[in-house]
């Protein structure tokens, strides 16, 4: 009888978006656990900020310094290359480049199932949180959230065996879908044919296609290309930009306003 | 004899959660289905089946897992340790953990069935690694909780 339940529930689970709108609520009993697990780690940090040598200190901000200095740099650049931009963009009649907001979260866990790539942060729809929001690292795109809780939100990577985003090509905007194989070091792409111009090393970085991913950043970089006559299409393997297991930090990406309307991103004209 | 058999599967499930290196996921024993095992082969009248349903509905929550998975495969298990454990019970330890690897592994195969359900099997059999861990620990989770239960004077 109970078996028949579970069975049912699965079936229901599977088939039908039924469970959908009560699992948040039921996925709140979830958090302690995952907040418990991840006090080890915390207070390893703890004494790692606690007990570092003030040499160590003082060389790691002459490091922050001077990385700061270039990045500045940089960006002065950055600032009149934006207006260029702009002004020519204007020019074309285009749309213009919005800039993204930005919120910084913290992982909390893992999932525990190895065939699943899913990570758990620690915001939820109380601060804003909504499903399908991109998620990204320091280095590259790591994923989009698929179940929101009050507090926390589970976030799907790029390399589970689920997903797949549109990309293209930096060098020369060629564009092809880049899908997981549930290993966090590869990405395959779909579809490229033998004459496609890419090469190895090639950057690969979200197109925006799917109205899912803003426009620009970086996913990954070619690794192999595959050349099998027998077959219709190259084997072009990717390794993600972002670093997936080692990312504490995580930013997500407001690209819609308030209403869930996605705000116009950047059409190439 | 009912706050010491919750504590033991909040225990369990923090274990069951605990973050891994991606690698080594596969290496964890399943703490929840042992626990399940122990409790319905040592103290059947306090552990049933209802029981080991409504653990593994909890543990689909916490675990992420689509709602059922884990109730499906526990109470399959349960109901073998209830038919068995009067025979199960007096071997040696080390007979009870390859029995309790072919209970695992059972409960493995349900999990990786679902898993096929929703895309997310694996085709080798390399989700039984899990099973023989679990294999390994049976004695010393044996022993643990026997050793918590007499000092509970629960025994």
């Amino acid at each position: 009888m109970l078996g028949l339940i579970a069975l049912s529930l699965l079936l229901i689970g599977r088939y039908t978006q039924w469970l959908t709108p009560l699992r948040p609520h039921l996925e709140v009993i979830s958090a302690p656990f995952y907040w418990v697990t991840n006090i080890p780690s915390k207070i390893g940090l703890w004494f790692d900020d606690r007990f570092t040598a003030k040499q160590d200190l003082l060389e790691e901000n002459q490091i922050l310094r001077n990385q700061l200095l270039i990045h500045q740099g940089k960006l002065q650049q950055m600032a009149t290359l934006a207006a260029e931009n702009l002004r020519l963009r204007h020019l074309m009649n285009s749309s213009e480049i919005l800039q993204d907001r930005i919120l910084v979260g913290e992982l909390i866990g893992i999932s525990p199932d190895p065939k699943v790539h899913k990570v758990i942060i620690n915001k939820g729809s109380d601060d804003g949180i909504y499903m399908g929001q991109p998620v990204l690292d320091e280095f590259g795109l790591m994923g989009q959230v698929v179940s929101v809780s009050a507090y926390t939100s589970q976030v799907l990577l790029i390399t589970d065996n689920n997903h797949a985003l549109p990309v293209q090509v930096n060098r020369n905007g060629l564009r092809t879908v880049a899908e997981g194989l549930g290993d966090l070091y590869q990405l395959r792409l779909r579809h490229v044919s033998s004459t496609m111009d890419i090469q190895e090393g090639d950057l690969l970085v979200s197109s925006g296609l799917g109205q899912r991913f803003p426009v620009g950043y970086p996913v990954a970089r070619i690794e192999s290309i595959v050349h099998d006559p027998g077959k219709s299409f190259a084997t072009v393997v990717a390794r993600p930009a972002a670093h997936l297991n080692r990312s504490r930090h995580v930013l997500f990406v407001f690209s819609r306003d308030e209403h869930g309307e996605i705000t116009p991103v950047a059409t190439t004209p | 004899m009912r706050w010491i058999i919750i504590t033991s599967f909040i225990v369990a499930l923090l274990l069951a959660v605990y973050p891994l290196q991606v690698d080594w996921r596969w290496w964890r024993p399943e703490f929840i289905a042992l626990l399940v095992i122990y409790w319905s082969m040592y103290t059947p009248h306090n552990f049933g089946i209802a029981a080991a349903w409504g653990v593994g509905l909890v543990q689909d929550l916490v675990e992420i897992c689509p709602l059922g998975q884990n109730s499906l495969g526990l109470i399959v298990v349960a109901y073998i340790c209830h038919l068995s454990y009067q025979r199960i019970r007096n071997y040696a330890l080390w007979q009870q953990a390859m029995w309790v690897f072919v209970l695992v592994g059972i409960y493995q195969l349900f999990g990786n069935w679902v898993g096929g359900l929703v895309d997310e099997g694996v085709e080798s059999p390399i989700f039984l690694l899990s099973a023989i861990v679990s294999g390994f620990m049976w004695p010393l989770i044996v022993v643990l909780l026997q050793r918590i239960r007499i000092y509970l004077h629960l025994l």
